[in-house]
Parts: structure tokens; C-alpha cells; sequence
């Protein structure tokens, strides 16, 4: 891994962190908890470096095991993540449209 | 060409990663913004399964499949009173992730030079945090453990000590290859024991600051894993969720007047600060007298608390707020804005229970208005209606904004018996003259007083 790439990839967090303050600094309170969940399931993303793990082929054993846990842990963050998130708004939606009628 | 296929889609996984979470921060709009959002994902893991260096699937697909069924399951089993564990739970699993894969990594690279070194080790030891303090978190919410904070002797030099630990090691982890592995091994170690005691030393009060918190570290922690594999859409999104998870927990340490340093690492609730006693007597009532009052009430606001969902009350409260509102009541419900044990708990619960929008009122706007509410109804609520906030300067809590229960005509207070909440500080609010403590489950007492409604 080169200095260039280091530089490259600081450049994008640098960004996508201020982009993300941008993006969420006024949140009604009603949606601090879909929130939360919301992007917790987002953090999960590292299943694709779980993934590209489990998938190599001259794997050592370890990694491999380490690789396809990972995978497990992330999809479970990801899956459970979003569905909650989802049953949560569920709630929120249902009582809205009620109101409307 | 597949390498551009995965780059292009993962800018797209970015756009809808960025929309969603921009609709997910308003109300009308969320649920479209978490679809959007998990498209964004959905997209990013199947356009991965292109790249050519995976070679073999049958793992890749069985880890999924046991991920999912675990998730589904998971999410649709857990109530929504447990809401705070299962996010603390799922975000342990994002930093354990994160903690495997760099350690994964360290066995695939057959050579580790200072800079790949340096990202394996942040994202194990975000990871390892993450993962550690999470569970810790969940075993305090699922009350395994005690929700007091966990303090000894010479906490923060131990804590410092792990710290400086750790530095070390990752220095050695660089520049001593023969045995980086053990290194690897007691990094690991110590970052799960950094975040344990960091955890256990917070009380269950502080629960909502800590899991926003711990929210943050664990995109942070998608964060260094992107960087060990560099790949840009884990650094995106992670720092996206990182910066979420920040102001999350700016929001509810300013609801506490509090700064972030004093809610980690000041203890706070551990009892050692006992406030002076309060003098007077506690008025009780009984159910049957509290309907009388109610049953004359023009207005009531209903101030809920952590003890609501731990009676599973939300239920009865919504039958009995219709009850009050039938009977030519205006009902509002007051929600201070770190009530309960995660930010927006309340909000969550009271929207199970189909509680119509329009009534509940945040702090802000229903202070104001206190003085002419005819009767207050705090339920399972103690910390954030303590009048000694506001006006005792030697309490532990004083500067934290509170809703001003003790401002209005009457207030009633439904709790199981005199002990002191989490913080551990009496509350100056049951002694005073127009508060009547209604002792017993806040489950019953709430179906007692709408059995007097109905009966």
C-alpha cells in the first residue's frame, strides 16, 4: 500500500465525515432511534471486506474461520439492522396515514 | 473491466447510502430513506461477490445465509421495550466484524509494511472496543449486570495504562514481524478490556449518550476495516455512520448539560454523591383518589420515563390517555429528550402503543405552558423531573434542563417504592406539597385508574 493511496483514502473520510455532519444535524427526536439503527445497519458494510476474506482461495485456515465469523457477524448487523429500522417506521407510517383519514 | 463495474456500483451504493440517510432524518420521509439505504447495501454486496479474487463462494454464502437468519429473526422476535439492547447488540457484531476482518487480513498478507500494519491494528482495536463495550452496554440494559457504574480505585490510571499498552504494541506490531502474531493476540486482548471497564464505568442513566456513542465508534470501525482492505465505499459509509452516531451523542450529552468527558469518565451516579437529605413528608394516594382528581382535570401531560418500559406500560398508558381525553381532558405527553435508556426511546415506545403524534411535546414546549397543567403524571421517571437540577447547586445534576413537573398545579408520581434513581440522588419532587406518589407497578396503577374511568 502506497503513501498516495493513504493520502487518497484520508481524503475521503476527511469529505464523507463532514458530508455526513452536514447531512444529519437537525433530527427530530421522534427519529433518534430509526436513526441510530438506521445507520447502524449502514456500518455494517464491512461485510464486503468480510467477503473479499472468506473468499480468497490460498487462504491460511485461520483466516478463512476469521473470514466466514465476520460474515456471520456483519450480515446479522446488516440484516438485523434494517428491519428493525423498518418494523420501527412501520409504526411511525401507520399512525400517520390514521391521521390523514 | 469487473474492477470498474465494482467501483462504479459502489459510487452509486454512495449516492443511495447519502439520500437515505438525508431521509431518514425526516419524519415523513424515513422509511423510504431506510429502503433507499439498504438498496444502497443490497447492491454493494452482490456487485462484490464479481470480484475476481474470490474465488471460492460456498463459505461466502453460508456465513450470509446463518447471518440472515440470524438478523430476520432477531428483528422480528425482539419487543420494542428491548429496542436499546438489540441496537447495542447489533452494534457489537459491526465492531466485531470489523476487529475479524483486520485480524483476518494479517493472516492473508504475506507481507505487512508500516502503513497496512497500522490500519490492521486501528481496526482492531476500534473493533475490539466496539464490540466489548457494546456487550458490555447490552448486559447493563438487559440488566444482567448492575446499570451502577463500576468504579475502583485508580480507574483512570489502568485506563491510561491499557492505552499506553496499546500504543506500544502497535509499535512493536510494526517493527518486530517474528512475533507480531502474539502482539496481535494481546492487542486484541486489551482493546476488549479497554472497552469493557470504559463501559462499566458508566451508569445506566448515561445508557442513551453510550449507545450513540458506541454507534459512532462502530461506523469508525467500518471505517479502519476500509482502509485495511481499501475499499473507499467502507470509508463512505462508515464515516458516515460515524458522524451520525457524533451528533447523536451531542445532542443527548447538551439534553444533560453535560460535556462527553464528564458522562465517560466522571462515574456519575455511583452513589458516593449523596445530595442532602431532603425534608418533608411524602404525600401517597390511593387509586381511587387519583381519579377523582383526574376526572376533574382540564389538562394532564404525562411524563414518561425508563420504569415505563420496563413495566411494559405504553399499552395501558395509551387505553388510559383516551380515557382521560373522553372524559373532556386535553392530554398532552411531555418527553424529555433523554428519557429511557437509548435517544428517542420514548418516542418509540409511545408510537407502539399508537399514541396519535400531535400529543407528544418535547421539553422545550411544554415548559412554558407547565404552570397552567391541571395534573402531571410521571411515569417511571426520576432523574429528569428532579426540581434540584434546576435549583440545588450542590446536586450532582444540577444545570441539567428538566421538565418542570413540580411547576404544575399537581403532580402525580407512579412509582414502585422511595428509592432513588439511577443517578442516586433523591428527588426533591416527592416531598413537595401539591406531589402525590401513587406506590405499586405503573402497570396496575394505570389499569386501576382506568378500571375507576370504566367502572
Amino acid at each position: 500500500m502506497d503513501t498516495q493511496l493513504i493520502i487518497f483514502l484520508t481524503f475521503i473520510l476527511i469529505l464523507s465525515i463532514a458530508l455526513g455532519f452536514e447531512l444529519i444535524s437537525k433530527v427530530p427526536s421522534t427519529l433518534h432511534t430509526p436513526l441510530m439503527s438506521g445507520s447502524n445497519a449502514i456500518s455494517g458494510i464491512t461485510l464486503l471486506g468480510a467477503m473479499s476474506l472468506a473468499g480468497l482461495t490460498e487462504h491460511h485456515k485461520l483466516s478463512l474461520i476469521l473470514g466466514v465469523l465476520a460474515v456471520i457477524f456483519a450480515t446479522t448487523n446488516v440484516v438485523g439492522g434494517y428491519l428493525v429500522t423498518d418494523r420501527m417506521l412501520e409504526m411511525f407510517k401507520k399512525k400517520e396515514k390514521k391521521e390523514i383519514l | 473491466m469487473i474492477d470498474i463495474l465494482i467501483n462504479f456500483t459502489y459510487v452509486i451504493s454512495t449516492l443511495l447510502f447519502i439520500i437515505g440517510l438525508k431521509k431518514l432524518s425526516s419524519p415523513a420521509t424515513a422509511r423510504k430513506g431506510n429502503i433507499i439505504s439498504s438498496l444502497g447495501m443490497g447492491l454493494a454486496i452482490i456487485v462484490t461477490l464479481l470480484d475476481q479474487n474470490i474465488i471460492s463462494y460456498e463459505w461466502i454464502i453460508f456465513g450470509i445465509v446463518v447471518g440472515t437468519i440470524i438478523g430476520v429473526l432477531g428483528a422480528r422476535l425482539v419487543s420494542m421495550t428491548s429496542m436499546p439492547e438489540m441496537v447495542a447488540l447489533l452494534n457489537g457484531f459491526g465492531g466485531l466484524s470489523s476487529l475479524l476482518v483486520g485480524w483476518g487480513v494479517f493472516h492473508a498478507t504475506h507481507s505487512i509494511n508500516l502503513l497496512i500494519g497500522t490500519t490492521i491494528v486501528l481496526s482492531i482495536v476500534i473493533g475490539g472496543v466496539t464490540f466489548s463495550g457494546s456487550f458490555i452496554a447490552w448486559l447493563k440494559l438487559k440488566e444482567l449486570i448492575s446499570g451502577k457504574p463500576f468504579l475502583f480505585p485508580g480507574q483512570k490510571i489502568i485506563n491510561s495504562l491499557i492505552l499506553i499498552g496499546l500504543l506500544i504494541t502497535a509499535y512493536l506490531f510494526n517493527t518486530q514481524p517474528e512475533c507480531a502474531f502474539t502482539l496481535l493476540l494481546v492487542m486484541i486482548g486489551l482493546s476488549i478490556l479497554l472497552g469493557i471497564l470504559s463501559v462499566l464505568s458508566i451508569g445506566g442513566g448515561d445508557m442513551p449518550v453510550v449507545i450513540s456513542l458506541l454507534n459512532s465508534y462502530s461506523g469508525l470501525a467500518a471505517c479502519a476495516a476500509g482502509f485495511v482492505i481499501q475499499n473507499t465505499l467502507l470509508i463512505v459509509a462508515g464515516s458516515l455512520v460515524g458522524a451520525s452516531g457524533i451528533i447523536l451523542t451531542q445532542i443527548m450529552c447538551k439534553s444533560m448539560n453535560r460535556s462527553l468527558t464528564n458522562v465517560l469518565f466522571s462515574g456519575f451516579g455511583s452513589g458516593k454523591t449523596q445530595s442532602k437529605q431532603v425534608e418533608g413528608t411524602v404525600n401517597p394516594i390511593t387509586v381511587e383518589d387519583a381519579y377523582y382528581i383526574l376526572e376533574s382535570a382540564q389538562s394532564a401531560v404525562v411524563v414518561p420515563g425508563y420504569g415505563l418500559a420496563v413495566a411494559q406500560a405504553q399499552h395501558v398508558v395509551k387505553e388510559f390517555g383516551q380515557l382521560l381525553e373522553a372524559n373532556g381532558c386535553d392530554v398532552k405527553y411531555a418527553i424529555h429528550p433523554v428519557a429511557g435508556r437509548m435517544p428517542g426511546h420514548m418516542n418509540v415506545l409511545l408510537a407502539e402503543a399508537d399514541v396519535p403524534y400531535d400529543q407528544l411535546v418535547e421539553m422545550d414546549d411544554i415548559n412554558p405552558i407547565i404552570e397552567s397543567v391541571d395534573v402531571c403524571i410521571v411515569i417511571g421517571a426520576n432523574d429528569v423531573v428532579n426540581p434540584d437540577a434546576r435549583d440545588n447547586k450542590e446536586s450532582t445534576i444540577y444545570g441539567m434542563p428538566i421538565i418542570n413537573v413540580d411547576k404544575a398545579r399537581t403532580a402525580f408520581v407512579l412509582k414502585r417504592s422511595m428509592s432513588p434513581g439511577f443517578a442516586g440522588i433523591q428527588n426533591p419532587l416527592f416531598f413537595k406539597e401539591n406531589t402525590r406518589m401513587l406506590f405499586g407497578d405503573a402497570k396496575q396503577s394505570v389499569q386501576g385508574l382506568i378500571s375507576e374511568f370504566k367502572g
